[in-house]
């Protein structure tokens, strides 16, 4: 998410593939070094969910996005 | 230069642009189209909030989710406002840009950080009483809003009788 975007895509690729999943990992990484917060979303059933994950290992490995957003603080 | 930013390459970036915060908002819809449950999204689309509920099953209160706006707590029986809860998702890496996220973003961050958290939101947000920032008689309009568009919803969905 991106002010005067919306979203904008970063990198996309497999994860089982080496190659995709180091540029995921460095995109992942940067996002986060630059403070953004991470949230997968998921579906259970007919229900809408999302998990915040902190670190790549933690994205499910099915996982079709990440969203990243700029981090909460009191307004 | 009031309100543009000139970046070094003398590009002139106008700091708002109508055209450019609408393209953005639509983008923004998509996502949140693509995140939420179709109900959510319809209700934004609708009525430009979304109701969540308490995450503890059985609590018995819910959330408003404006954009740029306090979350406020509600009890879904008796609709009495019981909290607001101020939050803002700033990202100000792109100075010519604005640190303002599309509304449909603003919404969807705080759907996605309650639903992944709701603790954690609410202890990062500055708690209080109903009235601080939003008008109490206008959050009542919404929830009455609310309530006729979920009937209406429930009607159109059963077909007709």
């Amino acid at each position: 998410m991106k002010p005067g975007h919306g979203d904008v895509l970063l990198a996309e690729g497999d994860p089982e593939v080496a190659e995709d999943e180091e540029r995921l990992v460095e995109a992942f990484r940067r996002q986060l070094d630059e403070g953004m917060w991470a949230a997968v979303p998921t579906t259970d059933g007919p229900r809408r969910e999302a998990v915040m994950v902190r670190d790549f290992s933690e994205v499910p490995r099915d996982a079709e996005r990440v969203v990243f957003f700029p981090p909460a603080a009191g307004g | 230069m009031l309100g543009r930013v000139r970046r070094r390459d003398q590009e002139v970036i106008p700091r708002y642009d109508p055209g450019r915060e609408r393209r953005a908002e639509l983008r923004a819809r998509e996502l949140m189209r693509s995140v939420v449950a179709p109900a959510e999204y319809d209700m934004y689309a609708e009525l430009g909030f979304i109701s969540v509920d308490g995450l503890q099953p059985g609590s018995g209160y819910a959330y408003l989710l404006y954009p740029h706006r306090p979350i406020v707590a509600y009890a879904t029986e008796s609709g009495e406002l019981l909290n607001e809860y101020c939050v803002a998702f700033h990202d100000d890496s792109d100075p010519a840009l604005g640190s303002r996220l599309p509304d449909a973003d603003d919404v969807l961050a705080k759907w996605m950080s309650l639903r992944a958290g709701e603790r954690n939101l609410i202890a990062k947000a500055n708690l209080h009483v109903p009235g601080r920032q939003l008008d109490p008689n206008q959050v009542r309009r919404d929830l009455h809003m609310l309530s006729a568009w979920r009937g209406r919803r429930r009607a159109r969905l059963a077909g007709p009788s």
